[in-house]
């Protein structure tokens, strides 16, 4: 038992408790280390960098004070309700591996709040936000705050419908199994005619690719309006089926100024034939919401470019990891999520993505700390995400990247696909030519990890666009730190 | 043209050593395999014609390589595909589907376009016909 002898009285009398006045969060009873979370409690795990001096404790207590019913001060209203009940309980912290004395890092704590589940409405992400990033993030007793984890109650996973269509769906739809989905955003992203932007996507797609994106900050500028990006981008699409047999799509970014406005564009996507629209993560949680009950009202896959995110994931101590709002999206309901590439050109520890791309396609996440999953995570039915790499990748790593992430995702060649030497179809065709070329070596039993250079150089023998795209990009690497790493101790104990 | 559909089209035909490879990597992961056949592959044909019902006790590629043999002898002329199927919860869907056999000439799709309201079009695919007696190729 921690709480000291004069907190325990304090909690005990109702005199004591209520008394006017400023008591410290633990106190006032949101410090409970005795507390079992019940199978319908929301959890989180926060990761703590109190100011100096303060006690982990209260601090873990105050995290959890502020993302619940807490003010500074006592308030005598508090007895008109089973205030019990809507307190959020702080009930066990634990030193963060590799921070504190002798580091160069501060003191952290990982600390595991419980919430009952009456404290959000029911279907609700920004709800659900609003009270556990809330105002908890701007704490003055705190230097830094990080939402690591969440663990949803399939009690609140069952008010959300998930992903409109679903990686099954997806691939049922398209008729396209076995391998990685393959994608390429258009560039430059700013600039094109809608005439030139749509021979692009011919090219991209008539070369082998299945899919084609906008970028998230292409929307209706001067230089190319909306309507004539989607009417180019689908004479594209279509010519490409027609020459290959094949179901093709482009992401066509619906993202505006306004919910009608998007509601119109993604209406004019529809009665184009597009079997895909694409929104950003900028547009909020309550946006994404809708717009994903529109994509299933309309058979329509959702494609999300997680534009902005990592203003907050990025940095270690502070901010909300992205594997909560990888779980965030899928219970919001999106289809496509960018999880990250490992080996491209943007922040990703390779075991930090593996476990984004597993929150979002496994039925039943185990304890994973070295992927940073903290908690057994039930998905209860909900459909999976399909994650989307992307990001600097290029044919020369499709061994990498195949190895690290497998079947069920989309790799997306944009530079990779377009800046090819011989031009965009050819380019298309290198990816398509070493996506197939590995697959089938990988079935086939070979260690792809080990021998990929070498099932690269015969599969180009046979494709001169994939010698030349070898040539061009092998070498290009992005070895740099990462920031955003597991901290975890091989001995820690799971939750 | 030469249709892209299902997983190694992009590669160049597989032998019947390198289907067999294929379908025992299907097997050892549990799923079962189907042969089907069509002479229609519009990228909107979702039912092929089934050559048999999937081989679901069957556990040796060498079964599954007899009836893709009797399918193409059946009919020599067609797409035929080899599906594996995936019944484990959370699947519960094909898991691989590739081509084993192709008709010599692949006519392909034209592409018709009809005109309606702004600049919006509506897009058709039709089957390209043989210029000589006007019957599909296929």
């Amino acid at each position: 038992m921690n709480i000291p002898v004069e907190n325990e009285a304090i909690l005990r009398d109702p005199k004591a408790r209520y008394r006017p006045g400023v008591l410290k969060y633990k106190e006032m009873g949101y410090w409970q280390p005795d507390y079992a979370p019940k199978d319908t409690d929301v959890v989180a795990l926060f990761r703590i960098t109190p100011q100096e001096g303060v006690d982990p404790e209260e601090a873990a207590a105050a995290v959890a004070g502020e993302s619940s019913t807490a003010t500074w001060t006592v308030v005598w209203t508090d007895r008109l309700t089973a205030a019990e009940n809507y307190r959020a309980k702080a009930y066990r912290i634990e030193p963060v591996p590799n921070t504190g004395p002798g580091t160069a890092t501060p003191q952290q704590w990982f600390a595991r709040v419980a919430y009952d589940l009456d404290l959000f409405e029911p279907g609700s992400i920004t709800n659900l936000t609003a009270s556990v990033i809330g105002n908890v993030f701007g704490f003055k007793p705190l230097q830094a705050l990080r939402l690591e984890d969440m663990r949803m109650p399939v009690a609140y996973l069952k008010t959300f419908d998930g992903p409109p269509t679903g990686i099954v769906v997806e691939r049922e739809r398209l008729d396209k199994f076995g391998r990685p989905l393959l994608g390429a955003t258009v560039k430059p992203k700013l600039g094109l005619s809608g005439k030139n932007y749509g021979r692009v996507v011919y090219e991209a797609l008539k070369g082998g690719l299945d899919f084609t994106k906008d970028d998230e900050n292409i929307n209706s500028q001067p230089f190319m309006h909306w309507r004539d990006r989607f009417l180019n981008c689908m004479e594209a699409v279509n010519r490409a089926q027609a020459a290959t047999g094949e179901v093709k799509g482009h992401y066509l970014n619906v993202t505006a100024g306004t919910m009608e406005d998007m509601y119109e564009r993604a209406e004019f996507a529809k009665e184009l034939g597009s079997v895909i629209v694409m929104i950003d993560l900028v547009i909020g949680y309550t946006a994404i919401q809708s717009m994903s009950k529109w994509a299933r009202r309309n058979d329509m896959v959702l494609h999300l470019h997680r534009a902005g995110h990592s203003t907050y994931t990025r940095q270690k101590n502070h901010g909300v990891s992205f594997r909560v709002i990888a779980k965030w999206m899928r219970m919001a309901g999106v289809d496509h999520l960018h999880a990250g590439t490992a080996v491209g050109k943007l922040e990703g520890d390779p075991a930090t993505v593996q476990g984004f791309y597993n929150v979002c396609r496994e039925a039943h996440n185990d304890v994973d700390l070295a992927r940073g999953i903290f908690f057994e995570q039930p998905w209860a039915g909900l459909r999976k995400v399909m994650p989307v790499a992307s990001g600097g990748i290029h044919a020369g790593q499709m061994h990498q990247l195949l190895d690290l992430f497998g079947d069920d995702c989309i790799l997306q060649f944009g530079g990779g696909t377009i800046g090819h030497p011989m031009g965009i179809e050819a380019g298309a065709t290198a990816n398509r030519v070493a996506l197939e070329a590995m697959v089938k070596a990988r079935n086939e039993g070979r260690d792809i990890a080990r021998e990929g250079p070498d099932i690269l150089d015969r599969a180009a023998k046979r494709c001169l666009p994939l010698a030349q795209a070898l040539d061009t990009w092998r070498e290009v690497t992005f070895n740099y730190a990462s920031t955003d790493t597991p901290d975890f101790a091989v001995t820690a104990t799971p939750a | 043209m030469r249709l892209t559909q299902g997983t190694f089209s992009f590669l160049p035909d597989l032998s019947d050593a390198e289907i067999a490879a294929q379908i025992d990597y299907a097997l050892a992961q549990g799923w079962s395999c189907v042969v089907e056949y069509t002479d229609d592959p519009h990228p909107r044909n979702t039912f092929w014609e089934m050559w048999c019902v999937p081989l679901f006790d069957l556990r040796d590629a060498a079964g599954v390589m007899q009836e893709v043999s009797a399918c193409r002898a059946g009919h020599p002329h067609a797409y035929v595909k080899v599906n594996a199927f995936d019944s484990t919860r959370g699947f519960e869907t094909t898991r691989l589907s590739f081509i084993v056999q192709r008709p010599k000439t692949e006519p392909g799709y034209a592409m018709a376009r009809t005109e309606t309201h702004g600049r919006v079009q509506r897009y058709t695919y039709t089957r390209r016909r043989d210029a000589a007696d006007g019957r599909p190729l296929a």
